[in-house]
């Protein structure tokens, strides 16, 4: 250790991981092992728990439930979908996430560009709008919006779901603090001097060199949207829901039958699970990366 | 950066007759090309933004601004007219004990779970940030809880704190504590609903925690080790407040969002419905927004209490602004 901290001040590359790992940071021991641990299946259980009460009938609570589970899972399955429009519902929310999420991230990378490479009058002056209104909860206009559906006769439809949601102030955001650094103004410049217009330096030069930060920003943006529970349970029919607004309606109701519920959740998590350990990785470093740059 | 590109005078205001410029705008001679170049520059900045704005604007500032309006009314839904009252609404409405319950426990809940959630982050940032094998494996598994959704993320936990079958019941009656009422009792319902978002958010903030650790200079933890200061010593007299930041911000973020929270307690009982239990014990603002707008329909009263909410969001979001800047600029100083 003491040798370690007289190592001379220029560090080889090579060397630099190993001199971090072995000084500054502890070498955790089972102690810590154990709590991360720990940790761990807590985050986890609710989710087993979930599946292991819709692997039994309705009768799983009146003695102790076991640990392991039962084989009923599929024959619960089947009454969830027969008790509520479940795929219909999963496609709904499919399109409404999808949509909202190709949107969000086309305008706030068009925008973004425009605010990180471009000069044009005023736009310090916008870009502080768009910081002012990061904080602003749109969500709490949902009463004129509940009106102007209604106004348009578009109650009920998906698109009552998608457009209030098409931008956010986030996403611009978050897109132009990447573009600054991520497109090297040369490349642009070079663009313009072969005769590249805006729109085809955007596209050819901008959009691929921001294809992480765009990524990122789709990702977040499809969970926002696919969680997303107050708006379309005020604006949508129970019988052509999202999957949320039809899992609330599967648990509502003085009798609840948790095997069924909790075979509805797990049915809708299970998608969600599988995403994430595909994309899990992307999703920690785009936390923690935008955790240091806002 | 970008001046040449653009060839717009960067000077504020229209130049008195630039001759030149307009010589060579108006030429007949200058090649299509070259014009349409040159509007291309000067506008598509803006046709680039106005998707954003335009739809920000109908979609994000209307509907605000509007609920301010429809607060000055006695507007029933389905109503055939809906007469203008003034301030009628914001004076019901601060009389309203339902409200001013509403308000209280939706603090108390925030209160309940930013605290030990941040605690929570802070040491869990800690363990993540030593020499662990596999660290990517680790960072997503405290992560995992946040890819439930939010509604399935309820209902598993109004089944875990239900009364009778619930298991934390059954795991108090096996240790030979006596059960708890999680719905009916006020306390314990906003410990139950404060631990489903804990169980969320925890370690989503502890990545955002563990970011800011990395961040911190290694000369910093070079020097402190140099001089013999421990792995504890170094948490709490170098890392801890370097973090304050960080934890300054991830704070006052969660609460624009906890004050809005609806989804954990519309859910929360099944029979409770969005009264928040039979005696409110665990009804928030929004959950008595939803219940005034869309159960009793007085759209009015509902936007009155939409417009408060906003303003008290809006005082923390300003004070967090220049709380963040006042950080900033001291870090500087300093």
């Amino acid at each position: 250790m003491t040798a370690l901290t007289t190592a001379p001040p220029v560090r080889r590359p090579g060397r630099g991981k190993k001199l971090k790992a072995s000084t500054l940071l502890e070498r955790p021991n089972f102690v810590v092992y154990g709590i991360l641990i720990a940790f761990i299946l807590g985050s986890a259980f609710p989710f087993y728990w979930s599946f292991l009460v819709a692997s039994y009938d309705a009768n799983v609570f009146t003695g102790d439930v076991p640990l392991i589970p039962g084989g009923n899972f599929f024959a619960n399955a089947s009454r969830v979908v027969d008790s509520i429009p479940f795929w219909k519902a999963l496609g709904n929310s499919v399109i409404v996430s999808g949509t909202v999420t190709v949107s969000v991230v086309l305008f706030s990378s068009l925008a973004g560009f425009a605010f990180a490479k471009l000069r044009f009058r005023g736009s310090k002056g916008l870009m502080l709008f768009v910081i002012a209104t990061l904080a602003v909860p749109t969500q709490l206009g949902v009463i004129p919006l509940f009106m102007a559906m209604a106004e348009f006769g578009w109650s009920g439809t998906l698109g009552a779901v998608i457009a209030p949601n098409l931008v956010t102030a986030f996403g611009v955001f978050w897109m132009r603090q990447y573009i600054v650094d991520a497109v090297p103004n040369e490349l642009i410049e070079a663009a313009r001097m072969d005769g590249c217009s805006l729109l085809r330096t955007f596209w050819h030069v901008c959009l691929p060199a921001v294809r992480p930060a765009a990524a990122m920003l789709g990702v977040f943006t499809f969970m926002q949207s696919w969680n997303d529970f107050l708006w379309p349970l005020i604006v949508l029919n129970p019988e052509d829901p999202t999957i949320q607004v039809a899992l609330e309606k599967l648990q509502s109701g003085y009798y609840v039958d948790y095997s069924l519920v909790l075979a509805g959740t797990t049915m809708a998590t299970v998608p969600v699970l599988l995403v994430f350990l595909v994309l899990g990785r992307q999703i920690v470093a785009g936390i923690m990366q935008g955790a240091v740059k806002g | 950066m970008t001046a040449d590109l653009t060839e717009v005078p960067s000077g504020r205001g229209v130049e008195p007759r630039p001759p030149v410029r307009r010589d060579t705008q108006e030429h007949p001679a200058l090649p299509w090309r070259d014009r349409l170049t040159r509007l291309d520059v000067k506008f598509t900045p803006y046709l680039f933004i106005a998707p954003f704005f335009v739809l920000f604007a109908v979609i994000g500032l209307f509907p605000l601004l509007y609920t301010g309006y429809v607060s000055l009314f006695d507007w029933e839904l389905g109503g055939d007219e809906h007469p203008f009252v003034g301030l009628e609404n914001y004076t019901a409405l601060l009389a309203d004990s339902q409200f001013w319950n509403a308000m209280f426990n939706t603090i108390s809940i925030f209160v309940l779970s930013s605290v030990p959630q941040m605690i929570t982050a802070v040491l869990l940032a800690a363990l993540l940030n030593t020499a662990l094998r596999a660290r990517t494996a680790w960072r997503m598994g405290v992560l995992l809880p946040y890819v439930a959704s939010l509604v399935a993320l309820a209902i598993i936990f109004s089944n875990l704190f239900g009364k009778q079958y619930g298991l934390i019941n059954s795991f108090l009656d096996t240790v030979g504590l006596s059960p708890v009422d999680w719905q009916g009792n006020w306390f314990a319902s906003h410990v139950a609903i404060a631990t489903m978002v804990n169980w969320r958010w925890t370690g989503y903030n502890a990545l955002i925690v563990l970011a800011a650790m990395q961040a911190i200079p290694r000369e910093v933890h070079e020097a402190a080790l140099v001089d013999g200061a421990g792995a504890v010593r170094r948490f709490f007299s170098i890392t801890l407040p370097l973090l304050r930041p960080t934890i300054i911000f991830v704070v006052i973020t969660s609460t624009i969002g906890g004050l809005q929270i609806f989804t954990e307690p519309k859910l929360f009982d099944p029979a409770g419905g969005s009264g928040g239990g039979f005696s409110h014990q665990y009804q928030t603002v929004v959950l008595y927004l939803y219940q005034a707008g869309f159960q009793d329909f007085d759209l009015g009263y509902a936007s009155a209490m939409a417009w408060i909410l906003f303003l008290v969001v809006l005082v923390i979001a300003a004070a967090n602004f220049f709380l963040t800047r006042r950080i900033a600029s001291t870090g500087e100083a300093e």
